[in-house]
């Protein structure tokens, strides 16, 4: 009991989250920078925002092996979190990296931009080491409110900020929800540790209150991944943000979203498997099919995308209701995949310019094959990789997440799966179909910056080359999963 | 261990890098790019050569086979040839520069993509036939869909759209289904090894499960009565090079997959299901020889007639015997010759005239002696003509089902005379009758390109039609042993065996 044994416990606990605490430390030196300097050193400010996840994602990486759990329990750094980091820091640099021009353009180049991103990453990386209800919460709502502003960050745009109020409304919604059903679980168990619940899971079976508080918190998370019937944000918020916004909603918090999900179902709720499955297999099967169905009437090309991203989480869920470690492990290769062909979309999209407007009509297209034929073949392969038309990178993600579920004999999940992606590839067949087939179209302003470029020609590559070396990704998926699972 | 497989499936993937690295824009990289795709396919074609020669075809198991680590697992990168899928290889390298040599003049935009989408095609064709692990398999079988589906909608006709969204949500559909099959064989057997495959018994209600799955994406891809239609309108839109490959090659995937899955895979299925098959079989060769009849568009017209056709390797496959097999695959090689060469024929009218319609033609034979010689050849050789390659498969495909089940024999009989009835008309009102129509009286006679294309064809069909001794010797062991080991797996399932682990 003495002082200096809580003093080594205490600095245990700062190695292990160094990551976040240096993330949150960065970002307020940043965040000073940014008053004193003004919007002029907008710039130093980004690139020192994308240096700092840099330097955390290197924290994490060199950070102890195996599983280490810090504050009494309450966070977990295990390697199932720190593959999702990597991730969810290489999302946020991307997009950050992404906006510079688009925002310059808009004439939105604001200092905040890159903090909120920022923070809103600290948010994601707490909610994926969180392994406890409270610190749960704290990471989800850090990691919200700064989506929110983000999404109304075009002030003057009444779309923009109808999509942050929007967004603002409904996310407050749905953390109550989470709220409730996180107290009503700790009601019924007594604690608000994973471990603890567990336990209490363990001991005296799945009390009804349990129940009903599993699904609360269920729907809360169903609502951050944007999984039908809690995805009617997901187009209007889509459509209004600004278009680098849109690309980091779609991009690192549904990882974060989705990974937390894995931890808690697979976590504290392991012992539940009968009764969240009853959960997650129709919210699967209704967002793969919403997905797909929905989008096909859509001319706007972010909404479209915003369908198609509740179509892919639909297809990640499968990887769910396989319950199996393999399962996980596709989720997680499916959500890496899924971040490149994302990426490579959206530079596209913010490269629909005219006039000094963001066109977001997908007739715009027409004809981008005899404008810009490698913009066009790039977006086409990314098209056909959103399909899962092989040997693309697409495929294999589909592969390895219907793969568990088929070993898991959900033969009829792994059916409705085939059949919405073959619904889905309509409307990523006319996307090709315009820029291939019809005749041209004006000219878009301008060329796609040296960054952008960058970008979009790594996540070709990824969707085109992943096929050759397939291991390298899986493999550290298979080792972030089997971590999950004792 | 030789990596002559990968080879000649990679080659023409270095003729798309060259392109991509070497052609600058306009007309001299365009014509720079159509030398590196001709080049790029005739190496492709005589290392495939190289492979016939250095195969033994008595061994009746894979040769040339290659192994790496793929996908982890039992996943591998699995390449290897027997005697029926090396003459499937041959075939798509040898048609592939006729293709790249008839669409020298008569495709003018965005050459360089066009060549570059040939050249993917042809990998990912000799990719299907060399594979042995089904998800390498499935891999090239479903990646053609790209580049075929923007060879229609890029350079095909006016409803082409329509044409290549339809070609490719069909067979999509078909594929997945399969693909859910490949996954459950998968975790069933633990391999996805073809050759351990073949050797694996599975349950016989799960074969039943697994046979179907298979059946609708070959069934799509062959095609067979009633998902065919998507046939017709892809071969109308498509450019003529994508026609002789659509009917040349990519047909053949569905038939290759049956003798390569269905029957060594799914024995017991194969024999329940047999006279479904042969139902749908006689129903495509009498409907679809008689909607022939009807039609208006030269390139419909023959591709009702590949439908046909296709019934008698359906049917010949079904028949579980030596004749049938042997039959089935003849006709399928011999189908790839002629209808490629019908659809070049229609090409060399299309390119001078820009219709196919059969009433903006008549009397061709006026004007163009050499041109209806050719197309003679051909259309007998499509009716099935005793010395032309087209009557030895159908012959012993009908006495293969003649063995197995007469009255399906019979009524495909009536196939053969039905398809005397369209190809003989057809020629009639192109080439023979008075050369009256104003627009034909300057069309001009085949030029040195033209009959350079259609030469080695016409060689084929008829060295094959009078001696199809090298076919039957490339393939006879391999038929033989597919036939042994479905025959074997049926005894021992009889015999109450339990299933080998």
């Amino acid at each position: 009991m003495s002082g200096a044994v809580d003093l080594t416990r205490f600095g245990a606990d700062v190695a292990a989250t160094l990551p976040e605490i240096t993330l949150a430390c960065g970002a307020m030196v940043l965040l000073m920078i940014g008053v004193f300097a003004g919007d002029r050193r907008t710039n130093v400010v980004t690139w020192g925002c994308v240096a700092l996840l840099a330097v955390v994602g290197y924290l994490v990486l060199i950070g102890a092996d195996g599983k280490v759990l810090a504050f009494s329990g309450t966070m977990v750094i295990d390697p199932f979190a720190r593959f999702l980091k990597i991730l969810v820091l290489g999302g946020s640099a991307i997009a950050m990296l992404m906006s510079v021009d688009y925002l310059r353009d808009e004439k939105l180049t604001r200092f905040e931009f890159p903090l909120l991103v920022t923070l809103s990453t600290l948010g994601m990386l707490m909610m994926i080491s969180a392994n406890d209800l409270i610190v749960l919460y704290v990471g989800l709502e850090l990691q919200s409110l700064a989506l929110y502003v983000l999404a109304s960050f075009a002030r003057d745009n009444a779309r923009s900020t109808e999509a942050g109020l929007k967004y603002f409304v409904l996310g407050a919604l749905s953390s109550g929800m989470l709220l409730y059903g996180a107290s009503l679980i700790y009601g019924f168990t007594g604690g608000t540790t994973f471990d603890g619940i567990a336990h209490s899971i363990a001991e005296s079976g799945l009390q009804t209150g349990v129940m009903i508080g599993l699904v609360f918190v269920l729907a809360g998370l169903a609502f951050k991944v944007s999984a039908v019937p809690f995805h009617m944000w997901t187009p209007d918020v889509y459509e209004g943000s600004p278009t680098p916004v849109t690309a980091f909603f779609a991009a690192a918090p549904k990882i974060a979203a989705m990974g937390l999900f894995l931890r808690v179902v697979f976590g504290p709720f392991a012992g539940a498997e009968s009764a969240w499955l009853q959960i997650i297999m129709p919210v699967s099967v209704a967002s793969m099919l919403l997905g797909a169905i929905a989008a096909i009437g859509q001319s706007n090309i972010k909404r479209l995308m915003a369908y198609s991203s509740i179509s892919h989480m639909g297809y990640a869920l499968i990887g769910f209701a396989a319950g199996t470690q393999a399962g996980v492990q596709g989720v997680l290769t499916y959500l890496v995949i899924y971040l490149a062909m994302t990426v490579g979309t959206f530079v596209c999209i913010m490269h629909m310019r005219r006039d000094g407007k963001q066109l977001e009509d997908i007739s715009e297209l027409a004809g981008l094959s005899q404008r810009d034929p490698t913009t066009a073949y790039l977006l086409a392969i990314l098209m056909f990789s959103l399909i899962g038309i092989p040997p693309l990178a697409g495929f294999m993600g589909k592969w390895y997440v219907f793969l568990a579920a088929v070993e898991a004999k959900l033969y009829v999940l792994a059916a409705i799966g085939f059949l919405s992606s073959v619904i889905g590839a309509f409307y990523y067949l006319r996307i090709v179909k315009v820029m291939f087939f019809d005749p041209p179209a004006a000219a878009f302003e301008k060329p796609i910056g040296t960054v952008n470029s960058a970008l979009l020609a790594f996540s070709g590559a990824f969707v085109l080359l992943f096929i050759v070396s397939p291991l390298a990704v899986t493999d550290a998926a298979g080792f972030a999963a089997k971590s999950l699972f004792p | 261990m030789s990596n002559l497989l990968s080879i000649v499936t990679f080659l023409p993937m270095l003729g798309v890098l060259l392109i991509i690295g070497m052609a600058p824009a306009g007309k001299p990289g365009d014509m720079l790019a159509r030398q590196i795709s001709l080049f790029a396919t005739g190496v492709t074609f005589i290392v495939s050569l190289v492979l016939w020669t250095q195969f033994d075809p008595a061994v009746p198991g894979f040769q040339f086979e290659e192994k790496y680590a793929w996908l982890g697992g039992n996943i591998t990168y699995h390449l290897g040839v027997d005697g029926i899928s090396l003459p499937f290889v041959i075939l798509t390298a040898f048609l592939m520069p006729l293709c790249i040599l008839a669409s020298w003049t008569s495709i003018e935009t965005r050459v360089k993509e066009y060549m570059v989408a040939f050249l993917v095609l042809e990998t990912l064709m000799i990719g299907v036939f060399t594979s042995l692990d089904l998800v390498l398999f499935y891999l090239f079988f479903e990646g053609g869909l790209i580049p075929m589906f923007l060879i229609i909608g890029v350079w095909g006709g006016a409803r082409r759209v329509y044409a290549s969204f339809k070609f490719f949500l069909y067979t999509l559909l078909g594929s997945v289904l399969m693909l859910i099959a490949v996954m459950a064989m998968y975790v069933t057997a633990g391999t996805s090894d073809i050759p351990a495959l073949m050797a694996y018994h599975f349950p016989k209600d799960m074969q039943n499960w697994l046979w179907l799955a298979f059946f609708a994406s070959f069934a799509v891809k062959m095609p067979m009565w009633p998902v065919h239609t998507w046939l017709p309108d892809a071969h109308v839109e498509a450019p003529t090079a994508g026609s002789v490959i659509l009917a040349g090659i990519l047909l053949k995937m569905g038939g290759y997959g049956f003798i390569r899955f269905s029957l060594p895979m799914f024995p017991d299925a194969s024999v329940y299901f047999a006279n479904f098959v042969f139902v749908l079989s006689v129903i495509a060769i009498i409907y679809t020889s008689l909607v022939a009849l009807m039609q208006e568009d030269i390139k419909k017209l023959i591709a009702y007639s590949s439908v046909a056709h296709m019934g008698f390797v359906t049917m010949g496959l079904f028949a579980l015997n030596r004749q049938g097999v042997d039959g089935a695959v003849v006709q399928m090689i011999s189908h790839g010759f002629v209808s490629a060469a019908l659809f070049l024929c229609v090409g060399v009218v299309y390119d001078r005239m820009h219709t196919r319609e059969i009433k903006a033609y008549g009397g061709l034979v006026n004007r163009m002696p050499l041109y209806a010689t050719i197309f003679m050849v051909f259309t007998m050789a499509n009716v099935g003509l005793p010395g032309t390659s087209g009557f030895v498969g159908e012959f012993l495909t009908l006495v293969g089902a003649f063995k197995a089940n007469t009255t399906v024999a019979m009524f495909a009989t009536l196939g053969v005379i039905l398809s005397a009835c369209y190809a003989l008309w057809l020629y009639r009102r192109v080439v023979f009758g008075v050369l009256e129509k104003k627009s034909l009286m300057e069309i001009e006679d085949l030029n040195s390109r033209e009959i350079f294309i259609l030469a080695p064809l016409v060689f084929a069909t008829l060295f094959f039609g009078f001696y199809p001794k090298p076919i039957f010797d490339m393939t006879g062991a391999s038929v033989q042993a597919t036939l042994d080991g479905v025959e074997g797996k049926l005894t021992t399932a009889e015999a109450g065996e339990g299933e080998p682990r």
